[in-house]
């Protein structure tokens, strides 16, 4: 009766279960379950290939995976908003767990309250590590997280334009082009130096530290934004945050950013978290879930999913946002490991992430035809001017087992961005140096 | 003895920050290898880092614990109607975890990430196939984020005709929440559009809604009522006929995936959940993936990246594009890949053989529900239904004073996730639900008598309904309290 012999391993229906339904809901055939759709439309002809086993399908993944070239078997310097850190074993072992993995967006809080619990952990965690007074649960990554700010802010000020600084990851402000084209937020860029902006401006966006790895004078544009009305929203990495000053204390009014380097693997993109922070003013126009605290009948605490009149489940066209399905398990990755590192622990890494990219930007600027070309302080990212274009110099690097770091010429002529983090042995610089001098004198 | 077990209760939903002793530390640090370099000047550098110390075992105890106030799908039946709640396969997890998906970098040369953009066109191609379009990006990464993808695309064709009038986008009373706040963040005004008394959409109202202003129409198929449109060649012909762009919300093609093709039935643009029908797992409110997948009308318009393939050289090349008029980039970068990798692995797992077979059992397991229940609960439109059915406890608040609320909160106790509640909200005291094909008849059967207990039960002792659920670590929320004074975070206590 089955249209075919193959028998799902995750289907448990078989012929006779199947008939005794039928039989049941009173039909001779499932096709008649299926006569609402016209005649003539029922298509079975799927042009796809038959099943795969387990094993066969295993054995063709790992043919797949064979064609990258993985970091980890590769020296790595990519960064550029995408951060490889070490991740310890818990992190996965815990968020794996299959209470966590395979449960819904907590609706039914007496059914939910791990996923509660722990997502206040992270709302918690991210306000101790952003100083500021709220966070959300999280957005689908830092771009987007960064877009909706920018929608609140217009939101909040009831204004329509944007002053975004020209050191913003440039697919970031790709992004941002995107959310705003709609409802027609102007952006305006501006120069870290900038001393006025529009008038009329919602916002003033900077990224800490910027898209080349440097510390914006963020007092300044904080005060900048202030003076003309406008909010300081602030895209940042957490981990700088383990020994950079936090928004919340320079007068920032969102803070954004990649929740990725928290215990989230680089998986060529995502799922990766938004991270989304703001003053207390400004909750009930926050896009996203919150959880709150709360007593249940018998006036023990829990928790459970709140402010949703800001949601698009009640809301409708008038919510804060259409997110619906966001990343409450990638949120509960970085939870974990915030609490893995913990207060000493994030400082260490930050500090290992500073002191080993300052060792390769030396190493680095000594090689002749290879310059550091920018100024001031930076935190595990900088940029390299390359006597070549880095796209080419990066398929020599390959060679060497290095892949080197984000081409970024379309911003800096030659400009390559290098990224060091604890990942990156000395020896792994060391052999940067090496191949990077090698390839340049090719070059001379 | 019962004052130690409550303590110990009570010691379990303590919060990390209070669990934290100085001097614990939940792993190892590697050591610095190479010279220190200056640390920038002290006024950039922070001194009050807050975060809690606890050791790796407590850590693990923990969050192990409290994931035991879950209720999950390896774990209950979640019948949560227009969810998709199916089993997760393992495998996929497995495949997903693979170093060269999970380790690569974004932003790695094309040439050295062939065998994931390899991957990323075969679930194009695939999902072009099943769905019966044009095109597809992978990039939004829910199915809010494929909707706003979708409009942004019916925006931008619009606009490029010199047709900017369009501003209108119609959108059933049925629909999902999403889809008028995606259309509102795409620009367009939204105008509802009613159903019929058989859950068709009311093709009048829709004859006298088109105008030279109708942007389009956002239509779920089936919709959240469970049913097949009847009328849904006439929508997509009205509408396209006036003009307008036909989205369709994939979020049910759970209920005819490898039997009817969207593309056929006249639609221009759909996203898929592929945390629903493609078994990514739901983690609790995501990572999902939403990939919008166009016709032939709208394919130039897709988001940025999209994969495609070469073979000029005589090998295979991938590479990831951006469409002719695309509408631009949804994430900073590829989309949800770690989802996608899940999904490749379900659908070619099932193949041409299996696809067909998760509508077949998913739609014969929610009419034997149907047919069941029918009697003990009212049933707001009396007709065949696809993969979820619609029931409303009107019949039990009318004879008892019990509510959909009440019935939902009784299932915990039966061990069993609660259905859809209250929602679509056209059904008063609605129940959607959706058994999925991964159950057995035996786990039907399990629910089926616990409904119709919990009918008897509304008569008997509908208090008992009230305080329900029983068994559960915490009972029934104050919900007014939580948003009346918002309590969002840990503070110390002074």
């Amino acid at each position: 009766m089955a249209s075919n012999e193959f028998q799902s391993p995750y289907v448990p229906n078989t012929d006779p279960d199947r008939r005794a339904m039928l039989d049941a809901i009173g039909v001779d055939s499932i096709e008649e379950l299926f006569a609402d759709i016209p005649d003539g439309y029922l298509n079975y002809d799927l042009d796809m290939p038959s099943a795969r086993n387990e094993l066969d399908l295993t054995r063709y993944a790992r043919e797949l995976a064979a064609m990258n070239r993985t970091p980890g078997d590769y020296a790595c310097f990519l960064g550029a908003g995408s951060y490889r850190h070490h991740i310890p074993a818990v992190v996965r072992q815990v968020a794996g767990r299959s209470e966590y993995m395979t449960a819904y967006t907590p609706y039914q809080p007496e059914v939910s309250q791990g996923t509660l619990q722990t997502a206040f952990e992270f709302q918690s965690l991210i306000c101790q590590l952003t100083g500021m007074d709220v966070a959300n649960l999280g957005m689908y990554d830092g771009s987007t997280s960064l877009a909706e700010a920018a929608l609140m802010a217009s939101r909040l000020t009831r204004r329509h334009r944007a002053a975004v600084v020209e050191s913003v990851s440039p697919l970031y402000r790709e992004v941002l082009d995107t959310y705003v084209q709609a409802p027609g937020i102007e952006i305006d860029t501006i120069p870290a130096s900038a001393d006025s902006i529009p008038d009329e401006t919602a916002c003033v966006i900077v990224q800490q530290p910027n898209f080349y790895g440097y510390m914006e004078d963020v007092d300044r544009l904080a005060k900048l934004a202030h003076d003309a009305g406008a909010l300081l929203i602030v895209s940042v990495d957490p981990v700088s945050l383990g020994m950079f000053r936090p928004p919340g204390e320079y007068g920032a009014d969102i803070v954004v950013g990649e929740g990725q380097a928290l215990g989230v693997p680089t998986t060529f993109g995502g799922p990766y978290v938004g991270l989304f922070a703001c003053k207390q003013d400004y909750i009930r126009q926050m896009p996203g879930r919150i959880v709150g605290r709360t007593v249940d009948t018998r006036g023990e605490e829990a928790y459970v999913l709140t402010l949703q009149t800001r949601e698009q489940h009640i809301r409708r066209e008038r919510a804060t946002s259409n997110i619906c399905t966001a990343v409450a398990l990638i949120a509960l990755m970085s939870t974990i490991y915030l609490a893995s590192f913990g207060r000493r622990g994030l400082r260490h890494v930050a500090e290992l992430c500073y002191h080993k990219s300052h060792y390769a930007a030396g190493k680095i600027e000594e090689i002749p035809g290879y310059s550091v070309p920018m100024d001031g302080t930076f935190f595990q990212e900088f940029v390299v001017e390359c006597p070549t274009s880095p796209s080419e110099i990066n398929e020599k690097l390959l060679d060497h087992g290095i892949i080197g770091g984000a081409d970024i010429s379309a911003q800096v002529s030659n400009g390559m961005l290098v990224c060091v983090t604890e990942m990156n042995s000395r020896d792994e610089i060391d052999n940067l140096v090496t191949a990077l001098t090698e390839i340049g004198e090719l070059h001379k | 003895m019962t004052s130690l077990l409550e303590r110990a209760a009570l010691d379990r939903r303590k919060l990390l920050m209070d669990r934290s002793r100085s001097g614990r530390i939940g792993t190892t640090l590697p050591p610095l290898d190479v010279p220190e370099a200056q640390l920038p000047e002290p006024s950039l550098l922070r001194d009050d880092l807050d975060l809690p110390e606890v050791s790796e075992g407590e850590i693990v105890r923990y969050f192990s614990q409290i994931s035991q106030f879950n209720f999950s799908i390896d774990h209950n039946f979640y019948p949560l109607g227009s969810c998709t709640m199916k089993y997760n396969p393992k495998l996929n997890d497995e495949i997903a975890s693979i170093p060269g998906f999970a380790q690569i970098h974004p932003l790695q040369p094309v040439a050295t990430v062939q065998g994931a953009v390899k991957l990323v066109w075969e679930l194009q191609e695939v999902l072009n196939e099943i769905t019966g379009m044009a095109g597809c990006s992978l990039a939004p990464m829910a199915g809010a984020d494929g909707e706003l993808a979708g409009l942004l695309m019916a925006r931008a064709y619009h606009l490029d005709r010199g047709d900017d009038k369009r501003k209108n986008v119609l959108i059933p009373d049925s629909a999902h929440g999403t889809n008028p706040a995606s259309a509102a963040m795409a620009g367009f005004n939204v105008v509802t559009l009613p159903s019929d008394s058989n859950g068709n959409t009311d093709l009048d109202a829709l004859r006298d809604s088109v105008s030279d202003e109708l942007a389009g129409l956002m239509i779920t198929l089936p919709s959240t009522l469970g049913l097949f449109d009847t009328n849904i060649l006439d929508v997509t012909r009205i509408v396209r006929d006036a003009g307008g762009i036909v989205y369709g919300d994939g979020a049910n093609l759970n209920a005819i995936v490898g039997r009817v093709k969207f593309g056929d039935l006249g639609f221009d643009v759909i996203h898929s959940n592929l945390h629903k029908t493609f078994t990514q797992p739901h983690g609790g409110g995501g990572p999902g993936a939403g990939p919008v997948i166009a016709g032939p009308r709208l394919v130039d318009y897709l988001p940025t990246p999209v994969a495609g393939r070469n073979e000029d050289s005589g090998e295979e090349i991938f590479s990831l594009d951006a469409p002719a008029k695309t509408i631009g980039r949804m994430g900073a970068f590829h989309g949800n890949f770690g989802a996608l990798v899940r999904a490749w692995s379900y659908i070619f797992t099932l193949g041409k053989e299996g696809i067909p077979q998760i509508s077949e059992d998913a739609v014969i397991n929610a009419n034997y529900i149907l047919s069941e229940l029918k009697g003990y609960y009212d049933l707001p439109y009396d007709r065949t239904c696809m993969h979820e059915v619609v029931f409303a406890a009107t019949n039990l608040r009318r004879e008892h004073g019990v509510r959909a609320m009440d019935v939902a909160k009784r299932l915990i106790d039966y061990g069993i996730h609660p259905p859809t509640m209250y929602f679509p909200l056209v059904v008063e005291e609605a129940l959607m639900i959706e058994p999925t094909e991964t159950e057995s008849k035996e786990t039907l059967d399990y629910f089926i008598e616990v409904m119709k207990q919990i009918a008897a039960e509304a008569a008997e002792d509908p208090d008992m309904l009230h305080e329900a659920p029983h068994n559960t670590p915490n009972t029934r929320l104050d919900e007014a309290r939580a948003a009346r004074r918002p309590d969002l975070r840990w503070r110390r206590q002074e």
